[in-house]
């Protein structure tokens, strides 16, 4: 339950990031995760509400209260099989998520809320250091066949639910590389591509196999929703091959602005073409929460010729 | 004869308590004297009894004495019958019914037995009675009264074997008439039959008995006794048989383990055999009818166990033992002779002031902690009076010799034929010594903790753990918020706030069958005790295996007998009991009984398999098995476990049935059981020792290779376990787990009857629910996840939980983050559309299924809706509006003061809470003022804006059993008076308030010291039974006579008889709380396991207040968790005036339950001391106005949608409330509400509402002159001396007089002895309560219990009488329970005091020259010295003040209970030795006390035996504020 008085006697610590000038000149990932030490101190902060808020402020909701706790202790293994619990991917939230958590943390009403993010980024890329992060493959094997359409976040977690149930099971991406939003619409300073890669060893390990480039529909897609695809599946043909399908395809172009209010907004999905090793051309579709990343993107381009 | 059970009213669950007294001739001497004087007792008694709605309706009184030998003998020789010299005959006295054809079908029964048991019939006599004088409902059914008389046949030559030829007639032509079941059958009564002794009794008031029986006025009646008692009972119905005495027996107080006890006779059966009764054993069972009451229970046992041989004394020592488990101080011999008879018999536990006789003999005797009061006298012309009361039968006092009380767990016996006393040791070592149980104890006992094992591994379990633990629907949460504390530190984990999630049967959860049982507990009838601070009387010493015979008198060669220290048991004693047979060659043999079976036959097999185990187990007995393991250790993912409660419940009740129960013991071994609740559970339904294999392979688990850690780690959690069933046991007032085992004090919620009658036979459960079918499904289910391949999340952890704390997927909360938000977001913004989507969250429970009341429907269709602007404006329904009982000190200034400003704001109330309250918050407040004005700028954290005319009083004052902050002033300042008998979230348990929670200002709101731990007792310790109540009633009345008087309740079965006996004890107001409301602290298992919804104890309340037509004069409030409009519309159909509010206007004020009140961390300022937490306090009394308006709003668009314009005509309309249609839930669609929809059918003047008052009769009260001879005090301060005599009926004498001067003066008072008064007497119950300064209460006499409670800076003294003969420091001069919760003044007496002198005294200084056991209990303030010996356990629990005992016999130490204090000599020359003997000298002065002139002349040698009891946390204490003034200086 983290320190009971831990809130009155420590105060928000954030992640550390490199000096501007020094991140302004590469890619990487410049939000430098916290150390054990001070993810424990920031986990002490949290007071383990009875209604915690935090958890029903969390899209995905991450049981935060228990792995706070768990870090607090020093006991990271736990945490993350905890943490592991309800999010696939803690190592994509923890760096990109716009934490509503923190939002609702009930110590927010008269204080700076305890610094949940930082708390899993650190849980993750411990977990990953340390080995901890292993496939999981079924025991047993239920010959059933299921198709993922999309390699979204969505996708591939629902991916490896189902190959660690036993499910042979195929995620098909109609661009050509695996992850969606995650790959193509967040810059490596937010989310290097290597992190998503290590979790596709993973997922691969566990069974999972990937499609690349692989269009499911009749037609090619509608227009302004990019594809690389160099393949076509019918649908009529995924139901012959597959127990199961799940569609998980994103939304991709933006809805109409008309009929949506600000928030609905923040929450559309926008593919940025910003893959820096193409053509260094990118294109912004759409204004919204993307905007900083895409405006600090370009800046990156420019600057790091 | 009494009510049929109907809706939620059972008869069973009436209580009773009286006054008893017995006059009895030392010497045997018979007169008519006697039975007038037996007579005169009982009319002095008679405040202590009760009457119903009328006047001359009684509870029932009686008398009885010897045979008037003389007499009947003249009486039947006018009807030609010549009877056998005396002793040769017998007389039964003979309830008959009132139908002719019945009657004479009744008395020819009895003559039928009388031949067929070889005796003679001489003939019937009728009794002459005048019923002029009855009321109504008791003459109406009046039986017809005779008596018949026997004479002995042939072989019968000594009395004795004729008394039991009597008892044999009486049982078997019992049990031929209930046989016949006729209609009125139940009509007939024999209160008794025998050569000795005859007994009046009926439905008659005190007075009544020698007007009705005409026979007592004749002179030639005589007898050496006269026994009597008064009852007060909870219900009204009338009733001839309930009254006392019974054949041997009369009873005050209550056996709170009955329901085991009985099961207990019922189970010996088949194993008892009598040298004595032979063949004649069998004709006796049923021992004891369905439905009695526990005084007639125990008579009935008593009789059994004389009849069979034992004397009556040894008998009542059997059944009645002292404390004996952890008694240092006691006699090898005597500790030897109750060891030896525990495996006989298990105690009858229970408050209880036994006088017994047996026609030759008399005597009485006092349950083991001494919570009933009996004084006796002996005179020199060889009479013994005793009495609930000193005094109630006056004697001149030159003509006394002795006078002296019972002590906790002492007997005293008068031997009429040997013409002496027997005093306790006497009595006890003769009877000790008869035998050499020393020795026999020695060779037959085996201690299983003390059998050297070969410490063979367990087996383990080739099952994972965590799918075990999931097969056990083990949670993380449970982990880690149960199970770590407890290996951690050995207690059991405290919580705060109170239960908002569901019902076990309302749960979408799969719940274990723990979860369907509620524990019950003690309130109003009897006490519950404090397993910690009176640990002395506590045991949980268990016996495995048969029981030896009860009625083996002459047993040579006892059988065998195994003992555990505690009943949970590790790996390795598990082991020992499994190979039992190894370590008692070959004595003891266990048979285990496998309770899994394979999981794919389903939830069908579940009924079959019990039955199985059943007869196996049956089986097993009878083949010789002494021990049945009733395991679940084969569960896999093949075989599911049937609940080891409902297995081990099965198995005791069929083998209860066979009446093989007492030849084997029961030993579960089970994964499921895990916290303190379950451990109970089993044990309250039988199970002698619980092996928890899978809790405790979870916590090694913690611990990985630590070996030592881990081992450490089991200690500490069978620690905590064993804790906490002493504090589960102590709620409801059980000190011993032998008499818990199989007691059954729970109650089922959401179990169909059908599963209840058959393997929890007497458990109540009165809304059905799931049968054993759905609880092997559900068992199954659990089982199903535990091994499911597929779940990913439960494959590597258990599920996260949820009950303790709100998940997503979790259990369900009613408080979810929506609806605290919405909740706070409307009365901040006065937004009445935000308020109803937060009310729509919490009524809207189609989906969620949280309350019962969820479940309700309001029957829209029945009524004809009126137009919402001719209801009644919310302004009035808001009055009917009050917050809860929060102290400040579990909240802080600002949250407690904003509750009071709202509350005042709109005409409800607020409460106090315990902990009293600034005098500074009385005064109404002027323009300008603000908080921080009015309190000290020191004082308040955030500033609160007030208007002119505001108020920050609370209106409603708690009195708690702490009594902290009590005074006369605070009392005077009170609207309403409100007596916490229990609290929702820890019904039956006391409190504490840590040491660094007592700040400065709360110290000196509660008169003590900042820093130094505050503890509440788990009982009033002036209510051990519902006539203290009504004296406590009575004393706040005369504190107070324009304030309202209210006994807060919490919700149980039996509720609503308690609430009748609360009606009659004259309270104004009754709350019954529910079972989920708030808390401060409380541990765990009390906030979710203990008490029912208040759906069920409400409506039980308003039922049986209507049928006794009680509902009237009581105003009936309801509270816990509402929330909502519609909770209070719901709340006023089932019967309430009244709505309680307390989470939810702390919602309102900022809460956003962290359930964190007890770690004094509450972020948001309120449940906090923390100065700066305290400074985030936001809320503000217009939030908490808007609320309630929001709250009486939805009350006003439900009344005109049910076409109600006022409140008052909703009131107990049951019949516009119906189940919701369509629950679809697979639990809760067994659910039947019809007992709780029942209405009481009476005539329509009866009222259903509050509608009259109660008379208080204070017009009656001594202080009334004593007020008009003060009179120039009052007004002038001007000094007065008042003379007058005074009896033990004028009690609370001096409060009514306080209160005046508290209201003109305040605390100050008076100056010292302005008001002078001097009385002579012996003076009633609660002699000088709440005595304010200035007045001197001066007696020449002595006094009874609850002298000088609350004293609040006035002054008593007591001395005897000049004429007294005897030692005034050998003899008793004051009674129980004295200077409880004293704030201040002085008292001095001369002479003993009884039990708990100066308990929880808080400022009070005083003298006295001996005490009882637990002196100065709970003390936190003033000085005590004593110049003489104290019982045991002084100064349990005392953290402050200071104690001085003159050390007699040099043994005082051991008597001191030296947890909390340190004992240190009075040092020469200090300014203790100034005080104390200061003490002395007024002692002197005062009382004319030759012991303390004694003192005084040789003072240098007797202040080296005065011992100085100085509390450690006060010496703490001390010593940071002296230093602290020494860095200010």
């Amino acid at each position: 339950m983290g320190k009971v008085t831990g809130f009155l006697e420590f105060g928000r610590v954030e992640e550390p990031h490199e000096p501007t000038e020094a991140r302004k000149k590469h890619y990487r990932e410049f939000y430098l995760r916290l150390s054990d030490e001070a993810a424990g101190v920031q986990g002490a902060r949290c007071m383990d509400c009875g209604v915690p808020f935090c958890m029903s402020g969390c899209p995905v909701n991450n049981i935060i209260p228990d792995w706070n706790d768990l870090v607090y202790r020093q006991d990271w293994k736990t945490a993350i099989e905890v943490l592991h619990s309800t999010n696939n991917f803690p190592e994509f939230t923890g760096r990109i998520c716009p934490a509503p958590c923190e939002e609702a943390c009930v110590l927010r009403i008269n204080e700076d809320p305890v610094g949940i993010k930082s708390i899993e980024h650190a849980i993750i890329d411990k977990a990953w250091e340390e080995g901890w992060v292993r496939p999981l493959p079924a025991a047993h094997r239920t010959g059933k066949k299921v198709a993922v359409v999309g390699s979204g976040p969505a996708g591939l977690a629902c991916a490896q639910q189902l190959a660690r149930a036993g499910h042979d099971v195929t995620v098909f991406e109609k661009s050509d590389r695996i992850g969606g939003l995650l790959r193509y619409g967040i810059p490596d300073f937010k989310l290097e591509k290597g992190v998503i890669d290590r979790r596709l060893d993973q997922m691969r390990a566990e069974g999972v196999k990937f499609r690349a480039a692989v269009f499911v529909g009749v037609r090619s897609p509608a227009g302004g929703v990019g594809s690389d695809a160099r393949e076509n599946i019918s649908p009529d043909q995924l139901k012959m091959d597959f127990d199961a399908i799940v569609l998980a395809a994103g939304a991709e172009q933006p809805p109409e602005a008309a009929g949506l209010d600000r928030l609905a907004r923040r929450f559309e999905l926008i593919r940025l073409e910003l893959l820096v090793d193409r053509d260094r051309r990118f294109v912004h579709q759409a204004g919204s929460g993307c905007q900083r990343s895409t405006a600090s993107a370009i800046a990156r381009v420019w600057t790091s010729d | 004869m009494s009510l049929d059970a109907q809706g939620l009213y059972h008869p069973s669950h009436e209580h009773d308590a009286c006054g008893v007294g017995f006059v009895a001739h030392i010497k045997g001497k018979k007169s008519h004297g006697i039975v007038e004087q037996g007579l005169t007792v009982l009319r002095n008694l008679t405040h202590r009894g009760a009457v119903g709605w009328d006047p001359k309706l009684s509870d029932g009184a009686g008398l009885l004495i010897q045979v008037p030998d003389r007499f009947l003998r003249e009486e039947m020789a006018r009807l030609g019958v010549r009877l056998p010299p005396a002793g040769q005959y017998g007389v039964g006295m003979v309830f008959l019914p009132r139908d002719p054809a019945s009657r004479i079908a009744c008395e020819y029964e009895i003559e039928r037995a009388i031949k067929e048991e070889g005796q003679v019939l001489l003939g019937w006599r009728d009794v002459p009675v005048d019923n002029s004088d009855l009321a109504e409902p008791a003459r109406r059914i009046e039986p017809v009264i005779r008596q018949v008389f026997i004479g002995r046949g042939r072989g019968i030559t000594v009395t004795d074997a004729l008394e039991r030829k009597l008892y044999i007639i009486r049982k078997s032509s019992g049990h031929a008439i209930q046989a016949l079941r006729l209609q009125h059958g139940k009509e007939f009564y024999v209160p008794s039959m025998s050569a000795r002794t005859l007994c009046y009794k009926g439905m008659l008031l005190a007075y009544q008995v020698g007007e009705y029986y005409l026979d007592l006025k004749d002179a030639r009646v005589e007898s050496a006794l006269a026994l009597v008692h008064q009852r007060f009972s909870t219900n009204t119905f009338p009733s001839w048989d309930l009254a006392h005495p019974f054949r041997m027996i009369c009873h005050n107080g209550e056996i709170n383990t009955v329901r085991g006890n009985v099961n207990w006779i019922r189970a010996r059966q088949g194993a008892i055999s009598s040298p004595i009764l032979g063949a004649d054993l069998h004709k006796i069972w049923p021992l004891i009818y369905a439905g009695q009451s526990d005084s007639a229970s125990f008579d009935n046992a008593l009789e059994l166990l004389v009849m069979g041989g034992y004397s009556v004394a040894h008998a009542v020592m059997m059944m009645i033992p002292e404390a004996w488990e952890n008694h240092t101080l006691m006699d090898p011999a005597r500790r030897a002779f109750y060891e030896y008879h525990a495996a006989m018999m298990e105690p009858w536990d229970g408050p209880a002031s036994i006088a017994f006789t047996d026609g030759r003999q008399i005597g009485a005797t006092l349950d083991r902690n001494g919570l009933r009061p009996s004084r006796y006298i002996v005179t020199a012309d060889d009479l013994v009076i005793m009495g609930s009361e000193c005094g109630c039968l006056p004697v001149p006092e030159e003509r006394i010799v002795k006078k002296w009380r019972l002590q906790p767990g002492k007997m005293f016996l008068v031997d009429l034929e040997k013409g002496r006393i027997i005093d306790d040791k006497e009595l006890k070592d003769s009877l000790a010594s008869a035998r050499p149980y020393a020795e026999w104890i020695e060779r037959i006992r085996v201690k299983l903790d003390e059998v050297e094992s070969d410490k063979s591994t367990p087996i383990k379990s080739k099952v994972r753990l965590l799918d075990r633990q999931q097969a056990f629907a083990y949670t993380q949460e449970e982990l880690k918020l149960i199970m770590q504390p407890m290996a951690a530190a050995g207690e059991e984990p405290v919580g705060s706030m109170g239960n908002d999630s569901p019902l076990a049967v309302l749960s979408n959860k799969d719940k274990t069958l723990y979860h369907y049982f509620k524990q019950l507990f003690a309130q109003v009838t009897n006490p519950a005790i404090d397993p910690i601070r009176e640990e002395l009387v506590m045991s949980l010493v268990s016996f495995i295996g048969p029981k030896p015979n009860l009625l083996g008198i002459d047993e040579l060669n006892p059988p065998l007998r195994l003992e555990v220290s505690q009943p949970v048991l590790d790996f390795y004693e598990m082991e020992k009991v499994r190979h039992i047979e190894r370590y008692t060659s070959g004595k003891f043999k266990a048979f285990e009984l496998d309770i899994t079976y394979p999981a794919a036959w389903g939830k069908a097999a579940v009924e079959a398999r019990l039955a199985s185990l059943a007869a196996q187990a049956e089986d097993a007995v009878r083949s010789g098995y002494s021990i049945i393991i009733i395991s679940d250790r084969q569960v896999d993912r093949e075989r599911v476990a049937i609940p080891a409660l409902l297995a081990v419940s099965a198995i005791h009740q069929h083998l209860v049935g066979k009446g093989l129960r007492t030849s084997s013991g029961l030993v579960v071994e089970t994964g499921s059981a895990r916290e303190v609740h379950h451990f109970a559970l089993l044990g309250g339904y039988g199970a002698e020792a619980v092996h928890p294999y899978l809790a405790l392979e979870t916590i090694l688990s913690f611990h990985g290779q630590d070996r030592p850690a881990a081992s450490k780690a089991v200690k500490s959690y069978v620690k905590g376990i064993g804790k906490g069933l002493k504090k589960v046991m102590s709620k409801m007032g059980i000190s011993t787990y032998m008499s818990y085992t199989g007691s059954q004090i729970f109650e089922a919620v959401g179990l169909a009857r059908s599963l209840v009658d058959k393997y929890f036979t007497g458990t109540t459960s009165n809304v059905e629910g799931i049968d054993v079918f759905d609880v092997a499904e559900e068992a199954i289910r659990v089982h199903r996840a535990a091994f499911d391949e597929d779940d990913p999340v439960l494959k590597t952890m258990l599920d996260a939980g949820g009950e303790y704390a709100w998940r997503v997927r979790g259990e369900e909360h009613a408080w979810t983050p929506e609806a605290i938000a919405k909740l706070q977001h409307s009365a901040r913004a006065n937004s009445y559309a935000t308020y109803k989507e937060y009310a729509a969250i919490i009524n809207d429970q189609s989906l969620r299924h949280m309350t019962f009341r969820g479940l309700f429907d309001f029957r829209f269709e029945r009524c004809k809706p009126v137009p919402l602007d001719e209801v009644e404006p919310a302004a009035a329904i808001v009055k009917r509006f009050s917050t809860g009982a929060m102290s400040l000190g579990s909240i802080s200034t600002e949250a407690h003061t904003t509750l009071a400003i709202a509350m005042n704001r709109i005409g409800g109330k607020s409460n106090t809470g315990e902990g009293g309250e600034d005098r500074r918050r009385y005064a109404p407040i002027k323009a300008g003022e603000s908080l921080q004005s009015r309190l000290g700028k020191t004082r308040v954290e955030v500033e609160i804006r007030l208007r002119e005319g505001d108020s920050l009083k609370s209106k409603i004052k708690q009195v708690a059993s702490g009594r902290f902050g009590v005074t006369t002033e605070y009392l005077a300042s009170a609207e309403m008076l409100q007596i916490k008998i229990a609290q929702g979230a820890k019904p039956g348990e006391g409190g504490q308030l840590p040491g660094r929670k007592v700040s400065e200002y709360i110290a000196e709101l509660r008169y003590s010291t900042p820093g130094v731990e505050l503890i509440s007792p788990p009982p009033h310790h002036d209510i051990y039974s519902i006539e203290d109540l009504a004296q406590l009633i009575h004393d706040l009345k005369n504190s107070n006579p324009q304030a309202l008087v209210s006994v807060k309740l919490v919700s149980e079965v039996g509720v609503g008889t308690v609430a009748a006996g609360v009606a009659k004890g004259k309270s104004d107001h009754v709350t019954i709380a529910g079972h989920d409301g708030g808390t401060g602290a409380s541990p765990w298992s009390s906030i979710k396991h203990a008490g029912t919804p208040w759906e069920l104890g409400l409506a039980e309340t308003q039922q049986t207040l209507v049928l006794n037509r009680l509902r009237g004069r009581i105003a009936v409030q309801v509270d816990g968790q509402m929330k909502t409009g519609r909770d209070v519309v719901v709340g006023a159909i089932l019967g309430a005036d009244e709505f309680g509010f307390a989470t939810a206007p702390l919602v309102v004020e900022g809460c956003i339950m962290m359930r964190k009140c007890h770690l004094n961390t509450c972020p948001v300022g309120i449940a906090t001391q923390d100065p700066q937490l305290r400074r985030k306090f936001e809320g503000k009394p217009e939030h908490v106005v808007n609320y309630f308006f929001f709250v009486a709003e939805e009350v006003r668009e439900l009344m005109a949608q049910l076409g109600v314009r006022r409140l008052d005509e909703l009131i107990g309309r049951t019949e516009l409330l119906d189940m919701k249609k369509g629950v679809e839930h697979w639990k809760a669609k067994g659910l039947d509400f019809s007992r709780i929809f029942a209405m009481p059918s009476v005539p329509a003047e009866v009222a259903r509402f509050h509608c009259e008052t109660q008379d208080h009769g204070l017009e009656k009260a001594l202080d009334n002159r004593l007020i008009e001879l003060a009179q120039p005090a009052l007004e002038r301060g001007e000094k007065v001396i008042i003379e007058t005599p005074i009896r033990n009926i004028n009690r609370t004498v001096g409060t009514m007089l306080s209160h005046e001067i508290a209201k003109r003066y305040g605390h100050d008072g008076l100056p010292e002895d302005t008001i002078h008064i001097r009385f002579a007497g012996s003076a009633g119950q609660s002699f000088g309560a709440f005595l304010a300064r200035g007045v001197v209460l001066d007696l020449v006499g002595d006094t009874n219990d609850y002298c000088g409670k609350g004293l609040s800076g006035g002054r008593i003294s007591v001395q005897p009488s000049p004429k007294f003969r005897g030692e005034p420091s050998e003899n008793i001069i004051t009674g129980n329970v004295v200077l409880y919760g004293a704030i201040a003044g002085e008292a001095y007496f001369r002479g003993v005091a009884g039990e708990r002198f100066a308990v929880r005294n808080s400022g009070a200084r005083a003298v006295v020259e001996g005490v009882g056991d637990h002196g100065c209990e709970y003390m936190t303030g003033g000085a005590v010295v004593v110049l003489g010996t104290t019982g045991r356990n002084f100064a349990a629990g005392m953290s402050g003040g200071f104690a001085y005992v003159l050390d007699v016999d040099g043994e005082f130490a051991r008597r001191c209970n030296p947890s909390m204090v340190d004992l240190e000599p009075l040092v020469p020359e200090s300014e203790d030795e100034a005080s104390v003997k200061r003490l002395i000298e007024n002692h002197a002065r005062y009382t004319n006390s030759k012991r303390a002139s004694q003192v005084l002349e040789k003072w240098s040698e007797y202040r080296a035996r005065f011992v100085k009891i100085f509390p450690k946390e006060y010496r703490r204490a001390l010593a940071e504020m002296a230093g602290q003034k020494r860095a200010a200086a």
